[in-house]
């Protein structure tokens, strides 16, 4: 199936992180920013999508959408939100703290000055079908040793993540 | 104008650059922790479009391998993060991260 329209749904889907991003770090309510945060995510799913990598698209919905964002919420209600809403949002050294970005920034433009030329106007077409299955071949095969990795590390953080907010240790 | 119809791997690169801007001006401007470690997940998420955009560009699947890995640190470091986060709750009462100075002298 060859794409349609893509432009539009790139341009849309842009428009909709960056103005998801731009609410996550200005909103008061952390609970808003959790919700901006979210509606990124999943704007960045369906830009997977376009990537032709629909198993990380669906990754992405269950593991961010779901899960993570999940795990934020429920830490914002556990954490007192009316204190923190009567308080300053940003800290004081946020001018040097813009600034720092904005400098981030202009060596990000000068980059893309330099380094636009590598780059082919046109992408090559992706392949279609078997995505999951050639992306687990090469989990199970090729990545075995970093895929065991991960899972250790991910038992790592549930038991530090326990601790943690364990009462008495 | 060419340029910009034709969606290329520049165009989702120029995204990722502009998402992690905002991710880095969060982390440095914020006081809320909370808010703070979701601008991490905004980097963390610019990065894996940066990587899946790579993928598609170079035609292969190590990109996509890579951003599920980067996934799942983030996973970790959300959950690490957020329990240091409570852990510190409940000693100061507070969430902002100009109070967090109890190694400070």
């Amino acid at each position: 199936m060859t794409p349609v329209a893509t432009p539009f749904f790139f341009y849309l889907l842009a428009g909709i992180m960056v103005i998801g991003g731009i609410m996550v770090i200005t909103r008061k309510n952390a609970v808003h920013s959790a919700l901006a945060l979210i509606v990124t995510l999943l704007a960045q799913a369906a830009l997977y999508l376009m990537l032709y990598a629909p198993f990380v698209a669906g990754v992405q919905i269950i593991l961010y959408a779901g899960g993570i964002m999940v795990l934020f919420l429920f830490v914002i209600m556990l954490v007192s939100i009316e204190r923190a809403a009567k308080e300053r949002t940003f800290n004081k050294q946020w001018l040097v703290g813009l600034a720092a970005g904005l400098a981030l920034g202009a060596l990000f433009i000068g980059v893309y000055e330099k380094g636009k030329v590598i780059f082919p106007g046109r992408m090559t077409a992706g392949q279609e079908g078997q995505n999951t299955q050639a992306l687990g071949t090469m989990l199970y095969g090729q990545y075995m040793f970093p895929f065991e990795i991960a899972s250790l590390l991910l038992l790592v953080a549930i038991i530090g993540a326990v601790v943690m907010a364990k009462k008495r240790i | 104008m060419n340029e910009l119809l034709h969606i290329s791997t520049l165009h989702y690169l120029v995204l990722g650059a502009a998402l992690f801007l905002l991710g880095v001006i969060g982390v440095l401007t914020r006081r809320n922790v909370v808010i703070v470690l979701m601008s991490i997940e905004l980097i963390l998420n610019a990065v894996n479009l940066n990587l899946v955009a790579f993928s598609r560009h170079l035609g292969g699947l190590h990109g996509q391998v890579f951003a599920i890995f980067v996934i799942t640190d983030a996973a970790a470091e959300a959950a690490v993060g957020l329990g240091i986060l409570i852990a510190f709750f409940r000693n100061k009462e507070t969430v902002n991260m100009d109070e967090v100075n109890l190694l400070k002298w």
